[in-house]
């Protein structure tokens, strides 16, 4: 897979490491004991356009929020975690 | 029988020159230069070269390429061995030993062929239903089963062969070398793009060697050859030849693998090269495979493709046999019979499934006095070991006839190769005039075109590959050199397969997979026994589970199925295609990896080497792990090293350990965040040891944190996890904590680190430091300072992971391997002497200190290590949520504790669990287990941590440390983790 870095430009996936859907990483009303063992301990699946973080570790290091199509893989956004609000 | 002409040449060889000596089975062998183990045997007249894998039955050489099911062999090269490699495949080359597989005492007289007859106990699936019993007798079995099964044999010694793996990048990559991939290639590089091209065979345009068509007045094979010196000498063009395209990925990442590097490059080659490419565009032309008939032995020695029988004669000049029967469903097996007629073997007949021959096919065999059975289906090839004849059935009369011959060659029609297009998930479309799938819509940025793609006139494959090469170096950006090729061809014709199944065939000696054995008889019972779907098929009878992936195989297989279900013209989608597309070693995969992996070292590094210290590797970290002297076993250099540490002084270097340089106004807030202690109000010039946790209260991390300005903080990770801290400090300021405002960097590789421990600590380095005051009072316990030693600018912390006196030495990493030899100069008359990473395990276990990651495995929370005191119940942190789960507050949890032989003259397994003391301890399950054991001198016995249940409320209790797989076991009393200097007098001297 080719992850386009802002930083970066167009690199293998292998240069990158994944980070998390950015679903299972929202706020969580953690007085409520399931909703924080949900947070810790579950996490969604979802098949079709998923957005998450990666990691460029073997590059600028930078933490991007890709949208992916965990299917066919195809991307169609990416961007730095920084710059989206 | 066979003839050979005297003097042979074909595209390929050409006798009069050096002959090629081989080995195949012991036997000496000579071939020409170009030869293929395949055309060298056939040469002679030898078929039978393999045995099958189930049954045992005599097999041959079937066709002329990677799609060969059968005739595969073990290569000894150089020292290296490769097993199941392709007869067809292989290049010969000077000193070359050639085994058959799996037959004993030979090929010719196998002794396992008496399974043949007992085929009928051996159908698809028979290891579900047999080997069951009695209880205990699978270890008998296995032995057998082990034996038999396979194929080859796994080599064991280490290869001696060069592999390499290297990237490249270009525009359109352009998989195969025949007429379509020729004509897309030139499109492309005639445009202007970057162009790579691959052709799996040792020359482009193989296929075209017999062809009768001109293209643009030229013939066929000369217009390819006049293409291929275009494209040779075309700066942007990089031309592979033996070289197999062996699976596409994500995002047009394409992997080739080249099997002989020496066509393709001069000098110094490796033995096989992996390529990995990124290509912006993919046109596949990687052509079709001929398809078998069934019938009855259709996979004796002397049955073979028609068009790979063309191939023998066109690139060899070997005639597989003199007298041929030609059995075929279309028009092509009517022009193979002409090119055989034509090369001198004797064409018994032409046996056609169909009533009416194409007019132009029926004229050129008349012509050579060839007779024609039409309306006839092949019903069985007869023959002991090698065909002798075939037995046909008129399907309009029914009536029988026999013919002889000593070749049988077949056409069942073409299968597209769908391999690379279905590797990018695109779907496949069955094509009822060819009988066989092909391509449907591709992917973005693919195209197929020619055979593959399901299209086989030429005319229409060579504007197909223009097209394609053309389309691909448009989207790259370049202007498309269009050119219209002038192709005249009279041989067209749709490659049909029969139209039926022949109805009463013995179906138990029908193959349909030649590889795996699988038999129109098993793919009925798979069927009886409900495992109809495809994927279900294949399991259950292994149809197209083979080495060849069932290229021979498996659309004569979904045929069946479809005919077996009443429907024979509604074949169901075929199984998943997986890369590689032809098997790949292992050594071609991961052989060149080794220089890949970056080899990090400190700047003392030398020093270890010339020391003599033994290396071991943390990571990617190459450390030294002791430092052994004359006469030293390793225990006793360990020993030594620690002994004199905590009674003299010893130098050890810890550059590998993790560093992070904090600032900004934000800092401390940072750092509260992450540690469950309080880091607000630590003092400028002191450090505090802090442990942060992950999101769900496990320990992540430990390390002593420096304040080194009121916003300016140095932060310290274990070697190991570094990388996670980073990246766990990155995370939460990139995605969370937008709006701190702190930098954090990575600043591991720029210092060079070293600790002084020992009593003497303080006397070593006071003689060397410049201004800085090292007095207890001004440098007390964790505190930190900054000025000069020996010249060089340094930061001291006073931080100790040995639990003596100790001093850690920082200077940029330049001045590292100055600073070492300084040091142990300088030091030298005060005893000063160096330690590696085993004594300093010792230390520190000796002191109870655990490590994350080790002692706490990422199911430890602060209060089963211990430390639960340590955490600010006043602050909200990472993983502070997740601490007030009440499970945690469970006591019969893991916690840490120390352990020591009740015998202290025994050691503890390591890596044990433990069990309670009880006579019946093997069979109970662990409560606890080792976390890390050492011998310590100091105690003059084994000792360990470990994480055991409840550990804490039973100190003084014996338990059992046992290693079952090793057969060991010793009695332990639980003790408190600390093992030395339990007040820490010396820490804080």
């Amino acid at each position: 897979m080719l992850i386009n870095c802002p930083f970066c430009g167009p690199r293998a996936e292998n240069e990158f490491v994944f980070g998390g859907s950015s679903a299972d990483n929202c706020e969580v009303a953690t007085e409520n004991t399931t909703a924080l063992t949900d947070y810790l301990y579950f996490r969604n699946n979802p098949k079709g356009w998923n957005i998450e973080y990666w990691v460029h570790r073997h590059g600028c290091q930078s933490w991007l929020e890709v949208e992916r199509h965990t299917v066919t893989h195809e991307i169609r956004r990416t961007q730095l975690t920084k710059d989206h609000p | 029988m066979t003839t050979v002409y005297p003097s042979r040449s074909g595209e390929l060889v050409a006798s009069g020159g050096e002959v090629v000596r081989f080995t195949f089975d012991g036997r000496p062998m000579r071939a020409l230069p170009g030869d293929t183990l395949a055309s060298a045997l056939l040469a002679e007249g030898k078929h039978l070269c393999a045995r099958s894998f189930k049954l045992h039955r005599p097999r041959g050489i079937m066709s002329a390429g990677y799609e060969e099911p059968s005739a595969l062999v073990s290569v000894r090269y150089r020292g290296t061995e490769e097993p199941n490699t392709r007869a067809t495949q292989i290049v010969l080359k000077d000193g070359m030993e050639i085994r058959s597989q799996h037959a004993w005492p030979s090929v010719e007289h196998d002794a396992f062929s008496i399974l043949n007859r007992f085929g009928r106990f051996l159908p698809a699936g028979f290891y579900y239903k047999t080997f069951m019993g009695p209880k205990g007798a699978w270890p008998f079995y296995e032995k057998i089963i082990r034996h038999m099964a396979g194929l080859g044999k796994v080599p064991t010694e280490k290869p001696n062969a060069e592999y390499e793996s290297t990237y490249a990048h270009c525009d359109v990559l352009v998989a195969g070398a025949g007429a379509a991939g020729l004509s897309a290639a030139i499109a492309a590089a005639r445009s202007g793009a970057r162009v790579l091209i691959a052709e799996d065979q040792v020359e482009a345009g193989l296929g075209l060697i017999g062809s009768q068509a001109t293209i643009d007045g030229l013939p066929a094979k000369i217009w390819a050859k006049q293409l291929v010196e275009e494209l040779q000498q075309n700066p942007h063009v990089r031309f592979l030849r033996a070289t197999t395209v062996v699976g596409i990925y994500d995002h047009n990442f394409i992997v080739l693998a080249e099997r002989l590097p020496e066509l393709n490059g001069k000098g110094n080659q490796p033995s096989q090269r992996l390529w990995k490419v990124r290509a912006k565009e993919a046109v596949f032309a990687i052509g079709a495979v001929e398809r078998p008939l069934l019938f009855a032995n259709n996979d004796l020695p002397g049955v073979m493709l028609a068009g790979s029988v063309e191939a023998y004669i066109d690139r060899f000049g070997v005639r597989p046999g003199s007298s041929v029967v030609v059995a075929t469903s279309h028009d092509g097996g009517y022009y193979s019979a002409a090119r055989l007629a034509a090369s001198g073997i004797g064409v018994v007949a032409v046996v056609d499934t169909r009533e009416q021959a194409g007019e132009g096919a029926m004229r050129e065999v008349e012509a050579l006095g060839i007779e024609v059975l039409r309306s006839t289906e092949v019903i069985e090839a007869k023959g002991r070991g090698h065909v002798e004849g075939v037995r046909v059935r008129g399907r309009r009369n029914g009536k029988y006839r026999s013919l002889s011959c000593d070749l049988l060659a077949v056409s069942g029609g073409w299968n597209p190769n769908v391999h690379l297009h279905a590797h990018t998930r695109a779907e496949t479309v069955y094509d009822s005039e060819i009988g066989s799938f092909r391509p449907g819509p591709t992917k973005p940025h693919v195209y197929n075109a020619g055979s593959c793609n399901g299209t086989f006139s030429l005319s229409d494959v060579v504007k197909e590959g223009h097209l394609a090469g053309l389309a691909a170096a448009q989207a790259c950006g370049y202007e498309p050199a269009s050119h219209v090729w002038s192709v005249s061809d009279t041989r067209n014709f749709i490659p049909c397969p029969p139209d039926r199944v022949p109805e009463g065939l013995n179906e138990k000696r029908t193959f349909v997979d030649f590889q795996n054995d699988v038999t129109i008889a098993d793919i009925r019972l798979a069927n009886r026994e409900s495992y109809s779907a495809v994927e279900h098929l294949k399991r259950y009878t292994t149809l197209g589970m083979g080495t060849d992936q069932g290229k021979l195989g498996n659309v004569n297989g979904l045929k069946v199925l479809s005919h077996i279900q009443g429907q024979p013209d509604a074949l169901p989608a075929p199984t998943t295609f997986r890369p590689p597309f032809t098997p790949l070693t292992f050594g071609a995969i991961a052989g060149g990896e080794r220089a890949h992996h970056p080899l990090r070292r400190t700047a003392a590094h030398d020093f270890h080497e010339q020391a003599g210290a033994m290396p071991v590797f943390n990571g990617y970290w190459q450390r030294p792990q002791l430092y052994r002297r004359p006469g030293e076993t390793d225990l006793q250099a360990v020993n030594r090293e620690v002994l004199h540490v905590r009674s003299q002084v010893g130098l050890i270097d810890v550059s590998t350990l993790g560093k992070i340089d904090i600032q900004g106004s934000d800092a401390v807030e940072l750092i509260e965040r992450v540690y469950i202690n309080g880091f607000r109000k630590l003092k400028v010039g002191h450090g505090r040891y802090g442990v942060m946790l992950r999101e769900d209260g496990m320990l992540l991390d430990d390390g002593v944190t420096v304040r080194l300005g009121e916003n300016h903080f140095l932060m310290s990770a274990s070697t190991g996890h570094i990388q996670e801290v980073y990246e766990h400090l990155t995370n939460l300021l990139q995605t969370k904590w937008k709006d701190l405002d702190v930098v954090v960097t990575d600043v591991t590789e720029n210092w060079f680190t070293c600790a002084l421990a020992g009593p003497k600590a303080r006397d070593v380095l006071e003689g060397l430091v410049e201004n800085i005051d090292v007095s207890k009072e001004a440098l007390p316990f964790l505190g930190a300072a900054s000025g000069r030693i020996a010249g060089m600018p340094a930061r001291i912390f006073r931080i100790s992971f040995s639990g003596e006196l100790a001093y850690e030495i920082n200077v940029p990493s330049n001045y590292g391997a100055a600073l070492w030899a300084k040091l142990l100069d300088h030091g030298k008359e005060m005893g000063l002497s160096p330690y590696g990473t085993e004594a300093m395990g010792v230390l520190r276990v000796e002191k109870g200190f655990f490590i994350v990651g080790r002692d706490a495995d990422g199911r430890s929370t602060p209060f089963d290590i211990g430390i639960g005191r340590m955490i600010n119940r006043n602050k909200h942190f990472v993983g502070s949520d997740a601490l007030q789960l009440s499970a945690f507050a469970d006591e019969g949890r893991r916690q840490l504790i120390g352990l020591m032989p009740v015998d202290k003259s025994l050691p503890i397994p390591r890596g044990a669990s433990l069990v309670p003391n009880t006579p019946d301890f093997e069979k109970s399950p662990p409560i606890g287990f080792v976390t890390s054991m050492v011998y310590s001198p100091h105690t003059g016995c084994y000792i360990a941590l470990a994480l055991l249940e409840g550990g804490r409320s039973r100190l003084g209790e014996k338990v059992i440390a046992v290693a079952p797989t090793a057969s060991k076991h010793t009695l332990v009393e639980v003790v408190e983790p600390i093992f030395v200097d339990k007040e820490g007098v010396k820490l804080h001297a």
